[in-house]
């Protein structure tokens, strides 16, 4: 479970400045706005605290406040540390820690954009996952989505007098949204938008005295084959090399974090699944871990083991169709996926037996899993593990690494090095193919992975070669874990307690972090002991490794952006969230 | 840079394509339009072909597999149905899109409230098949169907479904999920008993 630390140092150090954060259920230190730079910088150069988790904010209403709360951990491993800003809700503004932590750039637009806390000094504050001419900002607790009902669930409306409506009969659409004052949604026209966007790319290619050229500005996407959904990226391009890089997102954003408020907490365990929708269990391990912190419950052995499982099972099933798709973006198209997918398709059947839905698993459970594994899916599930998988990766392995078209297409392209890849924030296979050892399953063990013997797997090259091949040792990895599962495996209940409709959940926060196959997937929950989450916010790992797709970009010419970007596997069901 | 990875490699797609020819004819007649096939295609010794021919074959479901819910009747002795549902209410709040609507029936005479629904409306538009309705029931009334073929034509007037929709015989419940139901019987058994034994004590 994820740990985190205080610092007797710290606080003598900056005393008066920070202090200890004395609410019920909550941990860290609360930092004056002025010294916020003045101590992250001290946190992170002289107490090693130099990888930015999650940055996020809160909206508390009732006391008229708005925080922000910063998650660092040290990328040596270890607990972590927690700080928060608090200002005040009418005018909230906070230095941006754009030029300390690189990787705070677009968690801070995120904030800016859905809760509306302005970040200043930050290089290119705008909104990011919601389009330019948005009027307010949803997260907010007095912002209403345009079917509002109530303000949480279960409605009112549903039992004991029930009687079926259609959203849009109460709602009419065109009279369900605010506009701001002198809009009009017929006659705008989103020039201004667009010419914003293009200013904010431009502004950063730079022109070279000794040759003059024009730069050109090309859209890829939003519907491009490559993109892996709708996505956008905005290129300024100097001949043939790319100079500078927007991306645009937000196309699938259904406010995900909203609908968690609204919700009861045990409902996110099934719109957790929709987020990255290829590694479902994940996700659900890593919400139920930061409600479980929170209730202070733990699950029985059992379901611990069957948890472990089906979370490597799941980055098997990620990381197959990741290295799929990556050499469909090289342009060896669908037969390295289809290979991938076939084994894919094998484990989703033992998903399918055991949790009764391919993909959207809905499986995990506060203090356990939703039911036990059926024997037949179990027979199964052995004879993949033991016999098939690991003769299949090899195949894999065998089929694409030494490939010389592939190489020639991926080595030294995108190139990562350590010291970006932490700063910027990225995790899993992307911060790993940096040469950077750094993975939650070790660095900050959950669950029970610390009785698992495997390595860590990381190459140092930090180009699309290297995290092609670090998926690769990953699956590997996954199998001897499996292995390992299976064979210890207790028998015993998979469900501490009854199975609860409404749990109560005290108040507090917590924040649980796991190590999900496209990085550090983490839920920060704030809990005021009602049945609905007062903040619920995702860290997703797509997200957030996009912050690093520039820099990756940067130098090589506009073919490779497509493997680039397939070389960070990011799902935007998860990205735009 | 020699081509040597590259020649691996088109060996293993062509060890593939070779696959399908030998184990299509190893299986000749059997390996396609069969049960056994079908088996066969979805299980960890398949070499060869994976694909499955929908709809003229149809893998089988695991018991597990949950789809749009639906409600369950007893048969009574006379053929009449007996609804499991007492309208408690708790699928409706425990449905994360809210896609439940319950009225509850009332006493003509003295209207009081019975335990039974007297509407039961699921808009099969905006269940998400997640299956907590079904989990937290504590009547065993309403369960996850197996049946995924549901296209229609117009949504507006098919994809709201009231309870004539919903009910489904307790003989089908048994057929689609054997396990469960044995399970959940016995339970109501074991209940049953208990609550007879604590009405003994207290004459």
């Amino acid at each position: 479970m994820t740990t985190l630390v205080t610092v007797p140092e710290l606080e003598t150090r900056f005393a008066g400045v920070m202090t200890p954060d004395t609410r019920k259920g909550y941990e860290g230190y609360i930092v004056d706005v002025q010294h916020l730079k003045d101590f992250a910088k001290a946190l992170r150069d002289e107490y090693g605290y130099d990888y930015l988790a999650s940055l996020t904010g809160v909206d508390y209403l009732p006391e008229g406040k708005m925080e922000v709360v910063y998650h660092v951990y040290k990328s040596t491993g270890g607990p972590g540390l927690v700080f928060k800003v608090q200002v005040p809700r009418d005018n909230p503004v906070v230095p941006s820690l754009v030029d300390i932590y690189p990787g705070a750039n677009f968690q801070e637009r995120e904030a800016w954009d859905l809760l509306g806390i302005r970040f200043e000094g930050h290089p290119n504050l705008r909104r990011i996952l919601l389009w330019e001419g948005f009027w307010g900002h949803p997260l907010r607790k007095d912002w209403r989505e345009p079917y509002f009902e109530e303000e949480g669930k279960p409605y009112s409306s549903r039992w004991p007098e029930g009687k079926h409506f259609h959203h849009e009969d109460r709602n009419p659409f065109g009279k369900n949204v605010d506009y701001p004052p002198g809009f009009d949604p017929y006659t705008w026209e989103p020039e201004t938008a667009d010419e914003i966007l293009y200013q904010a790319v431009l502004k950063r290619s730079e022109i070279r005295d000794d040759l003059r050229t024009e730069r050109v500005v090309i859209n890829l996407g939003p519907q491009h084959p490559s993109t892996h959904g709708v996505f956008r990226m905005i290129v300024t391009l100097d001949g043939e090399t790319i100079v500078a890089l927007e991306p645009v997102m937000g196309y699938l954003h259904r406010n995900h974090e909203k609908i968690g408020e609204r919700n009861t907490w045990i409902m996110n365990i099934p719109y957790t699944d929709r987020l990255d929708y290829i590694s479902a269990m994940a996700n659900n391990f890593g919400y139920v871990l930061a409600v479980e912190k929170l209730m202070g419950i733990q699950p029985p052995e059992r379901a611990e083991y069957i948890r472990v499982i089906m979370a490597e099972l799941t980055r098997i099933v990620n990381h197959l169709w990741a290295i799929g798709f990556l050499l469909n973006d090289l342009g060896a198209f669908f037969t390295p996926a289809l290979y991938a997918i076939e084994e894919r398709e094998l484990i989703l059947d033992v998903f399918e037996a055991v949790t009764g839905s391919r993909m959207m698993n809905n499986y995990f459970r506060f203090g356990g899993v939703a039911r036990d594994i059926p024997e037949d899916a179990w027979k199964k599930l052995v004879e993949l593990v033991t016999d098939r998988l690991p003769r299949k990766v090899d195949e894999l392995d065998r089929y694409l690494t030494e490939s010389e078209l592939i190489k020639s297409r991926t080595i030294g392209v995108g190139v990562l090095t350590a010291e970006e890849a932490i700063a910027l924030s990225t995790s899993g296979p992307v911060l790993r193919a940096s040469g950077v050892p750094y993975d939650v399953r070790r660095a900050d063990p959950y669950s029970i992975y610390d009785r698992f013997d495997f390595d860590v797997a990381v190459r140092y090259h930090g180009d699309v070669y290297d995290r092609y091949l670090i998926r690769i040792d990953e699956m590997r990895q996954s199998l001897r874990i499996l292995q390992q599962a299976i064979r210890d495996i207790p028998d015993g209940p998979i469900m501490a307690g009854k199975p609860q409709y409404q749990v109560r959940v005290p108040p507090g926060e917590a924040y649980g972090r796991v190590e999900a196959p496209k990085g550090e997937l983490g839920f920060y929950v704030v809990s005021t002991g009602k049945p609905n989450p007062w903040r619920y916010h995702v860290r997703a790992p797509s997200f957030v490794n996009l912050t690093a797709l520039e820099t990756m970009c940067r130098g090589h010419k506009i073919a490779d952006v497509v493997t680039i970007l397939g070389s960070i596997d990011i799902v935007l069901g998860e990205v735009d969230r | 840079m020699d081509g040597r990875g590259i020649l691996r490699g088109l060996a293993v797609t062509f060890k593939h394509f070779i696959a399908s020819y030998v184990d299509d004819f190893r299986r000749l007649g059997k390996r396609y339009f069969t049960q056994e096939g079908v088996l066969y295609r979805s299980s960890p010794q398949v070499e060869g072909v994976f694909t499955i021919q929908y709809p003229e074959e149809r893998r089988p479901v695991p018991e597990n597999f949950r789809f749009i819910p639906f409600l369950v009747y007893d048969e009574g002795p006379n053929g009449e149905k007996e609804i499991r549902c007492t309208a408690c209410g708790i699928c409706a709040k425990v449905c994360p899109p809210q896609c439940i609507w319950i009225v509850r029936a009332h006493d003509p005479e003295t209207g009081k409230p019975l335990k039974k629904p007297a509407e039961f409306y699921i808009d099969v538009d905006i269940c998400m098949n997640c299956g907590f309705c079904a989990e937290f029931c504590p009547f065993d009334a309403i369960i996850m169907d197996h049946d995924y073929e549901l296209a229609t034509y117009d949504r507006f007037a098919t994809n709201v479904f009231d309870i004539n929709r919903l009910l489904k015989p307790a003989s089908y419940y048994q057929q689609i999920r054997p396990t469960q139901y044995a399970l959940k019987a016995a339970e109501r058994e074991k209940k049953a008993a208990a609550k007879a034994a604590r009405r003994g004590k207290a004459a």
